[in-house]
């Protein structure tokens, strides 16, 4: 076994790194495993944008712009329009506001719009041809993006618009402090280059006849007549509609509508409205809502924008009766279960003009003569998984239908109708869509964020823009909307910050290159956990071992 | 400090690495060819900071010496778990001779390279608490008097890890191990004993000293960096949570290390020539239970007739905060 | 050129043509000069490109030879007693490690009581620590053994003791003639270490060997230290060969009529008393053997010159025929007898040799040569037992005085 010429370093001195020869991974009861999770935004999104994917893009500055906006329009063709009118409940859904305040996804969208009109940058080519052909019944947010993912997955689609200009609510019922016209416009001419085409002034009047001239239909003709209630009025009072305010202001016809506005509602269209009525230079704005501030439907940035330039709120309080420019309010207050009762007690308020906020409806009458579509609540009843209305080949998409009545939720919506549509015509049967793992806020390791607040969007000072229709919120320069894509967390979804292989204690992680993220060497890992616990972004599960 | 200005990339500079960042700016650690001079296969038990930390340490000073450094363990767990013969974790040319004179085999390798002329090649000398703070203090000490070209590191796990958990004089006040059991009217290490090493080698006025944890890597490479610049004595302490002797989770190492310094319990500093100049602020401020609690060491602290201790551990960080200004109220 | 030279300067004036590169310093008697000289030689530029380092104990010292010794250098130190112990684990370590350091012990005796005065006690209980134990007669051995030691050690891996009795050859003046530092540089290799800590070649070195290999590596180490012998008796030669005189080897073999040593000499007849010897004692016993020589007195004196390895063959060969033999002790197993006289007795065992161990000089007390010439003649008598203590006082040790009792008390 041995001899006089053995080394005398025999026994007590060995070459380097030559443990590798024992394997230390036998050790391990429990293994961590990459995992990707949906982080909370995208799930909170209406629209199915991968946010924290194209944030990513958007990380890494200016080489990553136009990969951002496409992986943001793979899912809404409309950035530039969202980011400014969005109520982003993807940003309410954020696991930033644990760390500081969450990320203002809004805003970088709203640039990569912008960057993108000003580029000029196209949509994806559509796919090859199809040869069937589609027609999509109204032109809001619905319809534009059943259109324009019917047409990229290679159909020819016809928008029918009964209005004269394309855009539905997001031109008629949103005002353009809010949303530039011209960046709509923009937008859609975008989707028109894609081979949409659009015809305006052209109302549907017949199923059966869009049936026989298109393979399908895609109904979403919106919720553009004004819901009435009835109050009593006399003959010389003005009471308008607020939808129909805000339409023909944008169709250019300014009403007038005095000095003194009072506006009955509580939603984003009362909000709108009382905005509008400063701007067409009503000095007082009241709105008039029966509940209280927490129950109120508007956005809560809507609300304080509504505030910020003047407008006056008046909580719990129903109109009971107008009268001239005299209109009696009667004071609410709320029952065990949140409701308003009357109290009896009765006040006056002098107001030129009533706006009517409370709410829109449909309006079916296409649908007035076919009994297998089922109209309920004032919607018109789909399928929940293909949105098939009752009737074969027709499908229904946006506030027509069931659902959140908002452009995010309109374009999911559309572009679910469209992947309905294909699959339709192709026989195939749409697959539900998969419940996905969500990246909550206890996975995360917060610690490893550096602090840094939201960059908030300069916002015209109040007093400015209570005159005009200029835009109120001014968008983020390209530093900034880095600077805010950064904020990202990446919740659920590696981002190769390194920390696993930086602090496996058994150099047990190999790191693949930019972009590869990593791969673990299970000869080695004993299963500490350390990388799990220390990923910032929750992206490593430890599961039990099985041998 | 010198801090270098990093834009603001997701992470901050708490995290290892980063893709934004450029490769200049990345640590040690995030670099795909990183040396690795404690490789895989070591028999550190499931997450050791001390297998981890040697790793940061030596891989830093192996940069920072243009891979020309040579190394001198003291016997105990990094030692035993590294190399069992025939294997090595170990890339560099490593030593081990003694428990207790891991220093003075350094100064022996030093003084030998410099006769030879051999000053590029770097030594750096490593134990743990027991061979630094106990048994190996009187080398360790001599080659900081003679101010000797070593960078000696303390990994500081604050126990005889290795023979079982017993007490060392790093072994912190209440705390259970093998010789100081849970038992009594005084359960656990007795408050009022131990040492601070740091402050010891800072009265020796050696060039550089400083503290550090597996908490935050890009501390700990810019203190290795610092020493590494630095000719003549040199000494950094590291904490590094041990699972086994502290009753913790595998998982929790980093995590614990985190607590020990957000809490004020380990002051994370750097002096030169014997005057402090430097402290690193608390981020965000921890109770000192959230270090306690998850150590099984301490769970005497979270039952019946505990409340005395605890109440001394949190006078024991208020202390700190306040020593060390580790809140930044003072300046 | 023949000088007179104390012991100490001698031996460091020979240790820096040696050329250490790494010499460390701890103080304590009676190695304390050698250390002086070598610091002065250091600054004044005689021992150059050497690292001269005053460490804070011998523990150290060792450690920073070790370390020294990895590092690629030659290294030295020197110590006695307390400090020979204080460094003992890292003594036993240098030599596991196969680092070939080489160490000067200035003999002493070893406390409790405190003694700083000369005996073998210290270099005794290293005796099993793997390192080559040379020990030198005169100062002129002791210092040329530092050659062969530098040598021997260096071919081997194993580090070596340079023994020297304190006092009595340390602090003596006497004459010496010097190896030149050319002759030194002609006569011994380049330091070339058994293993380093090179960069280019990184190594693992001190790994922990578990009971699957320590046996067959302490077998190793063993087979190791057997060829020792030859490589002291080669490099002891071609030192003769070099500077024309002895030194060294492994057994010391004397003229029976003149005690000058000689390598030619016999081995001893079945009539002869052997004295076996080591250290200085050797001169003490010439001169008193010589004269009883003269008178006819069949007695003949053998010196062991490397303890460790202990040559059982050379010494064997040595006592020839005689089957009486005699060992001076300058230490003692407590209970047992001298420990010289334990590796003499393994060595001659199966010879049915009669053998006395005389324990003498233990603390510094002077050996005389009445003393010697008294053993040896009651030794021929057949009236010297196994085990005696030369000069053994009647009266025991003085009883202390009234105050020192009640410290007692």
């Amino acid at each position: 076994m041995t001899s006089h010429d053995a080394p005398p370093t025999l026994g007590l001195s060995t070459g380097p790194a030559t443990s590798l020869a024992y394997h230390t991974g036998t050790w391990r009861t429990e293994r961590p495993v990459y995992v990707e999770l949906a982080p909370p935004c995208s799930l909170g999104c209406p629209s199915g944008e991968d946010i924290r994917g194209w944030l990513g893009s958007t990380q890494e500055g200016e080489e990553g712009f136009e990969t951002a906006w496409r992986r943001l329009v793979a899912a809404n063709p409309f950035p530039a329009v969202m980011g400014r009118i969005c109520y982003h409940p993807c940003q309410t859904a954020c696991n930033r506001t644990d760390v500081d305040e969450e990320v203002g996804i809004n805003a970088v969208e709203r640039f990569l719009g912008d960057t993108a009109l000003e580029r000029g940058w196209a949509l994806p080519a559509p796919a090859a041809s199809s040869g069937r052909r589609v027609l999509v019944v109204g032109s809001g947010p619905a319809g534009m993006s059943a259109a324009y993912h019917l047409r990229r997955l290679g159909h020819e689609v016809v928008v029918r618009e009964a209005a004269a200009e394309p855009g539905g609510m997001m031109r008629y019922g949103i005002p353009a402090y809010r949303l530039p016209r011209e960046v709509l416009a923009a937008e859609i001419r975008r989707i028109e280059d894609t081979g949409v085409r659009i015809e305006c002034s052209t109302p549907v009047t017949s199923l059966d006849e869009a049936q026989a001239e298109f393979d399908a239909v895609v109904l979403t003709v919106g919720a553009g007549v004004a819901h009435h209630v009835d109050i009593p009025a006399g003959a010389a009072s003005k009471i308008v509609d607020a939808i129909d305010v805000l339409r023909d202001v944008a169709s250019g016809h300014a009403p007038l509508l005095g000095r003194r506005v009072a506006v009955y509602g509580g939603g984003n269209t009362a909000m709108d409205a009382a905005r509008t009525a400063r701007r067409l230079g009503a000095s007082e704005a009241v709105v008039v809502y029966r509940r209280t501030r927490e129950q109120m439907p508007a956005h809560p940035t809507e609300l304080e924008d509504a505030v910020g330039e003047g407008v006056r709120v008046q909580w719990l309080s129903t109109i009971s009766q107008v009268e001239g420019q005299t209109i009696t309010i009667e004071r609410m207050e709320l029952d065990e279960d949140g409701r308003p009762h009357g109290t009896g007690v009765f006040e006056e308020l002098d107001a030129d003009t009533v706006m009517l906020a409370v709410g829109q409806d449909a309006d079916l009458t296409l649908l007035s003569d076919v009994p297998e579509v089922v109209v309920a609540d004032g919607v018109v009843q789909v399928d929940p998984t293909t949105l098939m209305t009752g009737r074969d080949g027709v499908f229904a998409a946006g506030d027509v239908s069931p659902g959140s009545r908002t452009a995010t939720y309109a374009i999911g919506r559309g572009a679910r109708a469209a992947k309905a549509v294909d699959a339709w015509l192709a026989s195939r049967v749409l697959p539900a869509e998969p419940v996905q793992r969500e990246a909550t806020a206890e996975r995360l390791q917060p610690w490893y964020y550096s602090d840094a607040p939201k960059q908030h969007r300069a916002e015209l000072e109040a007093a400015r823009r209570v005159t005009g229709f200029e835009e109120v919120l001014a968008g983020l320069d390209a530093e900034h909307a880095v600077f805010e894509a950064r904020r990202c967390m990446s919740c659920g979804s590696c981002f190769e910050c390194d920390n696993c292989f930086g602090m496996c204690p058994d150099d047990a992680i190999k790191k693949l290159g930019p972009g590869m993220r990593y791969e673990i060497d299970y000869d080695y890992c004993k299963g500490c956990g350390i990388c799990a616990e220390e990923c910032p972004c929750g992206a490593i599960d430890m599961i039990p071992e099985v041998r | 400090m010198t801090t270098v200005h990093i834009p603001f990339l997701q992470t901050g500079t708490l995290a290892v690495g980063g893709r934004l960042l450029d490769d200049a700016e990345r640590s040690v650690q995030s670099h795909a060819d990183r040396p690795s001079s404690l490789t895989k296969g070591h028999r550190a038990c499931q997450g050791c900071a001390e297998a981890l930390a040697a790793r940061w340490v030596m891989d830093t000073a192996v940069e920072a010496s243009d891979g020309k450094l040579v190394v001198a363990n003291a016997t105990g767990c990094l030692e035993v778990f590294s190399t069992l013969y025939p294997e090595s974790a170990w890339k560099p040319p490593w030593i081990h001779s003694l428990f207790a004179n891991a220093a003075a085999v350094a100064t022996g390798i030093a003084a030998s390279l410099h006769a030879q002329g051999r000053d590029d090649v770097r030594v750096l000398a490593q134990g743990g608490d027991g061979g630094t703070v106990d048994i190996g203090l009187a080398a360790v000490s001599g080659m900081f008097e003679r101010n000797d070209d070593v960078l000696y590191v303390c990994y500081d796990n604050q126990g005889y890890m290795n023979t079982g958990v017993q007490r060392s004089s790093a072994t912190p006040a209440a705390a259970r191990t093998a010789t100081t059991p849970a038992v009594g009217r005084s359960p656990g290490q007795a408050f009022g004993q131990g040492k601070s090493m740091v402050k010891i080698a800072m009265a020796h006025e050696i060039p550089y000293v400083a503290s550090a944890t597996p908490a935050d890597l890009r501390d700990l490479e810019h203190k290795v960096r610092t020493a590494m610049s630095i000719r003549g004595a040199r000494y950094l302490h590291v904490l590094v949570p041990c699972p086994v002797g502290w009753g913790s989770a595998s998982s929790q190492s980093i995590a614990l290390a985190r607590a020990a310094v957000q809490s004020g319990i380990f002051p994370v500093v750097e002096a030169r020539a014997g005057e402090l100049t430097d402290v690193q602020r608390i981020r965000e401020r921890a109770d000192v239970e959230e270090y306690l609690r998850p150590q099984a060491r301490f769970a005497h602290l979270f039952k019946p007739g505990g409340e005395d201790a605890l109440a001394r551990w949190r006078a024991l960080a208020d202390a700190n905060i306040r020593r060390y200004d580790l809140l930044g109220e003072r300046s | 050129m023949r000088e007179v030279l104390e012991g100490s300067q001698a031996v460091a004036r020979t240790v820096a043509r040696c050329r250490p590169g790494v010499v460390c310093a701890y103080p304590i008697s009676p190695q304390t000069h050698i250390v002086e000289a070598l610091s002065v030689m250091a600054r004044t530029g005689e021992l150059a490109d050497c690292e001269y380092v005053n460490v804070e104990s011998e523990f150290s010292a060792m450690s920073v030879s070790i370390g020294a010794s990895a590092g690629g250098s030659r290294a030295y130190t020197a110590t006695a007693s307390q400090g020979l112990l204080y460094m003992a684990e890292a003594v036993y370590n240098a030599a596991g490690m196969g680092l070939p350091i080489v160490m000067t012990v200035a003999n002493r005796a070893v406390g409790a009581p405190i003694n700083i005065w000369n005996d073998h006690s210290d270099a005794m209980a290293m005796r099993d620590s793997g390192w080559l134990q040379l020990f030198a007669a005169d100062n002129q051995e002791a210092a040329d053994l530092h050659v062969i030691a530098f040598a021997v050690a260096e071919e081997l891996g194993i580090p070596a003791m340079v023994c020297m009795d304190g006092f009595v050859l340390t602090h003596a003046s006497d004459v010496v003639e010097l190896p030149t530092a050319a002759q030194v540089d002609a006569f011994l290799p380049p330091y070339r270490p058994t293993q380093v800590l090179d960069i280019r070649h990184p190594t693992t070195i001190g790994t922990m060997a578990g009971p699957e290999s320590f046996t067959e590596t302490k077998y190793l180490q063993h087979l190791r230290f057997l060829d020792a012998t030859g490589v002291i008796e080669s490099w002891s030669e071609r030192f003769r060969e070099a500077f024309g005189r002895e030194a060294g080897g492994l057994v010391a073999r004397y003229d029976p009529d003149t005690l000058d040593r000689d390598r030619l000499a016999p081995p001893a007849s079945s009539d002869d008393l052997v004295v076996v010897a080591m250290g200085s004692v050797i001169g003490t016993l010439q001169a008193a053997l010589a004269p009883m020589r003269a008178a006819g007195i069949p007695v003949r004196l053998v010196g062991v010159s490397s303890f460790r390895p202990f040559p059982g063959d050379a010494l064997r060969e040595a006592v020839g025929a005689s089957r009486h033999v005699m060992v001076i002790d300058r230490a003692l197993e407590l209970g047992s007898g001298g420990v010289l006289t334990g590796c003499v007795g393994r060595a001659l065992a199966g010879t049915r040799s009669r053998l006395h161990s005389v324990v003498a000089g233990l603390g510094g007390r002077p050996i005389l040569e009445a003393s010697l010439q008294e053993a040896v003649r009651m030794a021929l008598d057949g009236e010297l037992g196994r085990l005696e203590f030369l000069d053994l006082r009647e009266g025991g040790v003085p009883t202390p005085t009234a105050g020192a009792t009640e410290v007692a008390r």
